[in-house]
């Protein structure tokens, strides 16, 4: 009962272990989220998580594939009660990540408007 | 009886589910089902068929918090707003608020291999959740799909045609 992130660990865990991710960033963003209605019987500091993924394991996958995946994952910190409320996902291969990564990096260079 | 909420749902859509609906204080507090944390729930044939009515009432369905004018939720909301933008015609645009029906709103998930909502169905097929809405809205993956599918409103929608078959432009 040591850890103050109980909800983040097990992500972290659960997800290392399964896809083997390149880059995995767990934000909680719960606590933008404490007044909205749905968690006023909430005592859970970690209702609402956005993760960014890349891995190997969303290759030859659309993202709909790429998101159930990670549900699957997760399906029980997401169906059990105070558990994860809202799960935000962005889902890259560690190609398109490095692509992203490019871009972010020259946008200047960038010909295909990013809206 | 759930079927009989959807039609009641189905009867209150004006084009686009445009008339105002009052919410639901009494489901806005979530509650998770009990049954998917101890056993899989089956997805029952009343309910199944009643979801197979809501996602064909429109070309464009969205199962989301609340309604469109009235969002409960801010993913529910960046997906309705995602949609205006895009120009989507009203006439062809149906809107589910799952708040307003405990078995809707467990039922979906289940129909969509989902757990979230909102989700978005086009042509009867599901697209997505709220994150891949707002990644295909960047990308420009949904103004292709949506002016595929003839779902935009008439002045997207003649312009997109026009410039397709290079036919004279109606008025």
């Amino acid at each position: 009962m040591a850890s103050k992130t109980p909800v983040e660990d097990v992500i972290r865990e659960k997800i290392t272990a399964a896809l083997h991710p390149t880059t995995l960033e767990i934000y909680n963003d719960s606590h933008l989220h404490a007044h909205h209605k749905a968690m006023e019987n909430s005592a859970s500091s970690e209702t609402h998580f956005r993760l960014v993924i890349a891995s190997e394991a969303f290759k030859s996958k659309m993202n709909p594939a790429r998101h159930r995946l990670v549900y699957g994952l997760l399906k029980e910190e997401m169906a059990r009660e105070g558990g994860i409320h809202a799960l935000q996902l962005r889902t890259l291969t560690p190609e398109e990540e490095e692509r992203r990564r490019a871009q972010e990096a020259a946008p200047a260079t960038q010909t295909k408007p990013a809206q | 009886m759930f079927s009989r909420s959807i039609a009641r749902q189905l009867l209150r859509q004006t084009p686009g589910a445009a008339r105002p609906v009052a919410a639901a204080p009494a489901f806005t507090f979530c509650q998770p089902s009990l049954f998917s944390l101890t056993q899989q729930r089956l997805l029952s044939d009343t309910t199944k068929q009643a979801i197979d009515k809501a996602v064909a009432s429109a070309p464009v369905v969205l199962f989301m918090k609340g309604t469109p004018e009235t969002p409960q939720c801010g993913f529910s909301r960046a997906s309705i707003q995602i949609l205006g933008l895009q120009g989507v015609d009203p006439a062809k645009f149906a809107a589910f608020n799952v708040l307003e029906d405990p078995e809707l709103r467990e039922g979906i998930k289940e129909y969509s291999d989902w757990p979230t909502i909102p989700q978005l169905y086009i042509d009867k097929e599901f697209v997505g959740g709220c994150d891949i809405i707002v990644s295909m809205h960047q990308n420009g993956e949904l103004a292709k799909l949506l002016d595929e599918k003839k779902v935009l409103a008439a002045a997207e929608a003649e312009e997109a045609a026009a410039a397709a078959a290079g036919e004279e432009k109606k008025e």
